[in-house]
């Protein structure tokens, strides 16, 4: 079946006129692994949450497989939902949490068995289906409510922060089998986090919201090589991105009285963005100069945190170099990201290398 | 205790006394020993007084007839239980008392527990509801007995007039079933605030996911309140229904002797009540404590049958 998603011009307003989510739009395609990212408050659980049913849509209105449903019941929407603390009903076995939605749709019994017994083998709850919920650990928890969900085949999935109570070893093994499965079935899924490493790994798409707002649409190396903003810039990635307060001066990026690009804009204050791997060490007397403040050792690479006149500058060097009080160090031209010194959004237009000293 | 292999008590005693020794850091230590038992002592004093002694007069004075006028008692074995059993009145009343306490239980649940589901699902200005709907169980019984013989005053009485507008002649204290109206009535009433309360805090404390859960896997609101909210509240349920139970057996009291005092008909009473009227107004004094032993018979027997057959459903978060 076609279960595609799509949010059109959604807002919701509290009362009080508090706006957490406004003017949202967003079209999901059949079998598509959406991520909702952004800090806590930045609306993305209630975006979710009204997609489910469990909010009032203020204002817009969501599709769910081409039908309109923003006055169904959350029963009456096709979706199955993963919560972030597994909201298990406590009273009942593994195989009655699972099975309880399929019975009050009426189901007949043996195809109740049938798909209960399937998502128990495939997420290998097996041993567990007729133990209570309290007597399972966190993951297992977690397996549980996915079981729940998947029993459904609903026309879409929503995740609601469904890691964030395991700890990090489960968690990435969980990441990767909450991604197997969606592939394996295909299913539409919208999933909200705050986690970044969380929505680069596990997005076909991501969606970076702020204050209620769409910043960025796009595929996760899409959203990583060319934010659209400063905060998707600042929000995406670790070690973040570094942002720094250059102009333009004559068409040349100028950073710490140093050409580093050229740039077709007229002359002004703007925003340069360096990713740390998209900087390296250049000899003394090229690039800029950056006064090591401390170092990050993570084993495979060392993260050197220093300042540039003042402003904070991260580059990410092999291990194991020699490191002096003082680095010179530049970028490809190609590879910095220019932003709005006031608004904060990208400059569309490109960076070049210049002639003369390469930096 | 059947269990042989615990062992004797001057041994538990002696590893209690160790483990206070070795735990110091989470015990209150005093420095002398009599300051602990101090402390309890009015506790202990308060029962002792009020529960332990009259129990073992009531057990003693149920073998003995009492002289009317104080002047001796006569030890006559298990005479009074035999009289109070054969009594077709005690019948009766014990009837009644079953009938009564089923009913203002019921009731009392049953009106507790919608109050609390409706005041749940209301965000704004639940306060006000709440304390409202609470405030009813601050008035003390012979109080709300009072407030409820003027709702049912045949001259003044709200109630009354209200039958009388579909021409029922009610008569609370004169015919026997408009008094057990009356009675059931205010009991319930009294009871529904204490009822509310624990079923409020009860529904509050099923968290919020379980229920959107619910509204996702179900789409009935009552299925969903029968499959999951109420198995949820099974644990507080079962305390209401023992404290309903001795509510409605005990503590009625007051109400009873509010509205069947001093008033001639044949009116409904309850064991209690005639535990009461046979040893104070009586002086029936062996017959009385016989009844009362009777009547802490079943008590026990009932909380430990709810135990035994009920608790056993019930899921403990």
């Amino acid at each position: 079946m076609m279960a595609e998603l799509s949010i059109s011009q959604v807002s919701k307003l509290y009362a009080g006129g508090v706006r957490a989510v406004s003017d949202v739009t967003l079209h999901v395609g059949d079998g598509e692994f959406i991520v909702l990212v952004g800090p806590s408050g930045c609306g993305k659980s209630t975006l979710l949450r009204m997609v489910a049913g469990l909010e009032d849509i203020s204002a817009g209105e969501i599709a769910i497989g081409g039908r309109v449903v923003n006055r169904l019941d959350p029963a009456e929407r096709d979706i199955a939902m993963v919560f972030q603390n597994y909201a298990l009903y406590p009273h009942m076995s593994v195989r009655e949490n699972m099975a309880y939605g399929l019975k009050n749709r009426r189901m007949p019994r043996d195809e109740i068995a049938a798909r209960v017994a399937e998502a128990a083998q495939m997420l290998e709850l097996g041993p567990y289906l007729d133990r209570k919920p309290r007597a399972l650990s966190g993951g297992q928890r977690q397996r549980v409510a996915m079981g729940r969900a998947v029993v459904r085949q609903p026309a879409a999935f929503l995740f609601d922060e469904p890691l964030s109570n395991l700890d990090a070893k489960l968690r990435v093994s969980m990441r990767g089998e909450i991604r197997k499965l969606q592939k394996r079935l295909g299913t539409t899924a919208l999933y909200v986090t705050h986690d970044q490493l969380e929505a680069m790994t596990l997005a076909d798409r991501l969606v970076v919201l702020n204050g209620g707002q769409v910043e960025q649409v796009g595929s996760p190396l899409e959203v990583y090589h060319r934010p659209a903003s400063t905060f998707v810039a600042s929000f995406i990635g670790a070690p973040a991105m570094s942002l720094l307060d250059a102009h333009v001066e004559g068409g040349q990026v100028m950073l710490a009285g140093q050409a580093l690009a050229r740039v077709a804009r007229p002359d002004g204050a703007v925003t340069l963005g360096l990713r740390a791997e998209d900087l390296h060490m250049v000899a003394p007397g090229q690039g800029v100069a950056l006064q090591v403040d401390y170092i990050e050792e993570l084993g495979a690479q060392r993260l050197v945190h220093g300042l540039v006149e003042g402003q904070a500058l991260c580059i990410a060097l092999p291990p194991g170099v020699a490191l002096p009080p003082v680095l010179h160090v530049g970028a490809a031209p190609e590879r910095l990201h220019l932003f709005d010194a006031i608004t904060g959004r990208r400059f569309t237009a490109r960076t070049s290398a210049q002639s003369g000293a390469l930096v | 205790m059947t269990d042989t292999s615990l062992p004797d008590t001057p041994t538990r005693l002696r590893r209690w006394l160790d483990s206070l020794r070795s735990a110091p850091a989470k015990r209150v230590q005093f420095d002398r020993p009599l300051t602990p038992w101090a402390f309890v002592l009015p506790q202990l004093l308060v029962v002792g007084v009020f529960f332990y002694w009259p129990s073992v007069q009531a057990v003693t004075s149920s073998f003995y007839i009492e002289d009317p006028f104080g002047f001796g008692a006569t030890f006559v074995g298990l005479e009074n239980y035999q009289t109070v059993l054969a009594s077709g009145e005690y019948r009766s009343i014990a009837g009644f008392t079953l009938f009564f306490a089923g009913l203002v239980t019921a009731l009392a649940l049953g009106a507790g527990l919608l109050l609390a589901v409706k005041a749940d699902a209301v965000i704004r200005g639940s306060a006000h509801y709440k304390t409202s709907l609470i405030s009813v169980y601050a008035i003390a019984p012979p109080v709300a007995g009072l407030i409820g013989m003027m709702f049912f005053d045949m001259h003044i009485g709200p109630f009354v007039t209200l039958a009388g507008w579909f021409g029922w002649q009610m008569q609370v204290g004169i015919d026997y079933w408009d008094t057990v109206l009356a009675l059931v009535l205010v009991s319930v009433w009294k009871q529904i605030p204490y009822n509310f309360i624990f079923f409020l805090s009860g529904l509050q404390s099923v968290p919020v996911s379980v229920r959107e859960a619910a509204a996702i896997d179900c789409r009935s609101g009552w299925r969903r309140f029968y499959t999951v909210t109420l198995p949820l509240l099974a644990p507080t349920a079962f305390f209401l229904l023992i404290i309903n139970v001795t509510y409605a057996l005990f503590d009625t009291f007051g109400i009873i002797d509010v509205m069947v005092k001093d008033k001639p008909a044949n009116n409904p009473i309850t064991l209690v009540y005639k535990v009461y009227l046979d040893g104070f107004k009586g002086n029936d004094i062996g017959g009385s404590a016989a009844q009362s032993v009777i009547l802490m018979g079943v008590v026990f027997a009932l909380t430990i049958l709810q135990f035994r057959f009920l608790e056993k459903r019930i899921h403990y978060g």
